[in-house]
């Protein structure tokens, strides 16, 4: 599962468990997990579709604001039920959220009410002044989004000017004493052999590198042909990870990889934990099985509307059809009777489907190699109905201006 | 700090425990850690760790005879390296 960090990547399998065995009636930690918890252990927020850039491979084909975003209200009111439900933490998102004018109110409303927040941001809105508030709270965790350790290779995949960008704002969150930032890689073809370059930029600005799996979702089904590591950059990742692993966060997005070595040499959960114990709640209140997942096949529920099982996050969590099947036990499938399947469990749903593969066979990066004869055959390509590209492609980043309400209608002069 | 069970500890002040049907599960919102508790008993250990002297005794008070203790002060051990349990700074 992608957005949950249990512990740098090879401190254990899983480091953070405390080892007292359960009696053996309890099914087992993983099993439980597979199961789905009452409530996320955390969850990624998406809170504008609105962004000044326009990356090649988002996840969520962010640009335009959305009109029916939701208000500082409603997003008030969720942050108060995720507090009854104890969520611990939500991974805020977009686009990018710092361009919401009640982000800071978001964020220090959230805090306030225990639920912890991290941010993940292109740095836009990082200044000085901002750098020393964030620095101030011991609630907020930021992660900067760089998807090359040169100009040249972020560039090409985020937009101009947007390494420098990024840049600007891990200076000025070390220059303001801001504690261990994270620097957020999206591992592909072109930037896998700066690994060790992020992760020298990352102790300069004395931050933690956190890098995560690329998705075909989003506009990255566009692309992802062309930039998803090859397999032999998958075992060189894998052999990265595990060698040069300590203190790198992975978001336990490499479960797939598992397969290359030993059980637990990775660390974290290796499970998808979509629907389960973590989800997606996007900007105008559609609630997905994952930040992966923005399709109608992942689609549980709005929180605003009553689909059959009452309004609120709990509902949709706890009572949406979609959620309790995700939550029983998934069949192999054709990698039933493959060795490695108990390490990587077929691998990332949304991964198999975008690319148009059976949801019960091989991951479309499968270590075995068994996605390949799938991705070389003929197949269909699902779209998703949710897009907020902005028309005419990527031009320079969008100058910002704050919005008080949204626009009335989708707008594609500015995203904000 | 070293883990000694003849001293008290208490929850790090930035740590919550949410109650699962399998044990619990803590987060650090200072470390941003997650860890579990695999069972119930280890869950009634550390929510009364703040009212024993040491942890001995509140293993004790939750049923754990000292000689079937080892695992449960292995995994406190676990906690106090992860900085979730912390010492009671008056106690010897």
């Amino acid at each position: 599962m992608t957005v949950l960090d249990t512990a740098p990547a090879r401190s254990g399998p899983p480091p953070a468990l405390v080892p007292v065995e359960s009696p053996a009636r309890v099914p087992k930690l993983v099993e439980q997990f597979e199961g789905g918890l009452d409530a996320p252990i955390c969850l990624t927020w998406e809170l504008t579709y609105a962004c000044n850039l326009s990356c090649v491979h988002c996840l969520s084909s962010s640009g335009k604001r959305d009109p029916r975003e939701l208000s500082t209200q409603q997003c008030k009111d969720i942050i108060d039920e995720l507090e009854r439900m104890q969520v611990f933490y939500v991974n805020i998102g977009g686009g990018e959220p710092t361009v919401r004018s009640d982000f800071w109110e978001l964020v220090d409303y959230a805090t306030e009410h225990h639920v912890g927040v991290k941010f993940s941001t292109n740095g836009v809105r990082i200044n000085e002044e901002v750098a020393a508030k964030l620095a101030a709270s011991d609630y907020v965790d930021v992660q900067i989004s760089l998807d090359g350790a040169t100009a040249e290779i972020n560039d090409e995949v985020r937009g101009p000017g947007s390494f420098a960008m990024a840049i600007r704002a891990l200076e000025n969150l070390k220059d303001a004493g801001f504690k261990d930032a994270k620097i957020s890689v999206v591992v592909t073809r072109q930037n896998v052999d700066q690994l060790d370059e992020f992760k020298a930029l990352a102790d300069t600005y004395g931050a933690t590198l956190r890098i995560t799996r690329l998705r075909p979702s989003g506009r990255g089904a566009d692309v992802w042909d062309d930039l998803h590591p090859t397999p032999a950059q998958q075992v060189q990742l894998y052999d990265w990870l595990v060698a040069h692993g300590e203190g790198v966060l992975t978001g336990d997005s490499f479960f797939h990889l598992s397969g290359l070595g030993e059980p637990g040499a990775l660390a974290g959960l290796n499970l998808c934990g979509a629907g389960r114990v973590v989800c997606l709640i996007d900007p105008i209140g559609d609630v997905y099985a994952c930040p992966f997942a923005i399709h109608e096949k992942f689609h549980a529920g709005n929180i605003l509307e009553d689909t059959g099982f009452g309004t609120g996050f709990k509902n949709v969590w706890q009572r949406s059809p979609l959620f309790q099947e995700l939550r029983e036990p998934q069949s192999a499938g054709a990698c039933s009777g493959c060795a490695h399947y108990d390490s990587c469990r077929g691998g990332c749903m949304a991964a198999k489907f975008f690319t148009g593969l059976p949801m019960d066979g091989p991951d479309p990066e499968c270590v075995q190699g068994y996605g390949e004869p799938a991705l070389a055959a003929e197949r269909d390509k699902p779209r998703s109905s949710v897009d907020h590209s902005r028309a005419g492609g990527r031009k320079a980043p969008i100058p910002l201006k704050l919005l008080t309400v949204p626009p009335k209608k989708f707008c594609n002069e500015s995203p904000v | 700090m070293a883990f000694d069970p003849d001293r008290g500890w208490r929850l790090h002040h930035q740590v919550a425990v949410r109650p699962e049907p399998f044990g619990a599960l803590l987060y650090h919102f200072g470390t941003r850690k997650l860890s579990f508790l695999k069972n119930r008993t280890i869950v009634a250990v550390v929510n009364s760790l703040a009212e024993y002297p040491d942890i001995r005794s509140a293993c004790r008070a939750a049923g754990i005879d000292d000689d079937a203790q080892g695992p449960y002060l292995h995994a406190l051990g676990v906690l106090v390296k992860s900085n979730m349990l912390v010492a009671k700074e008056n106690t010897p």
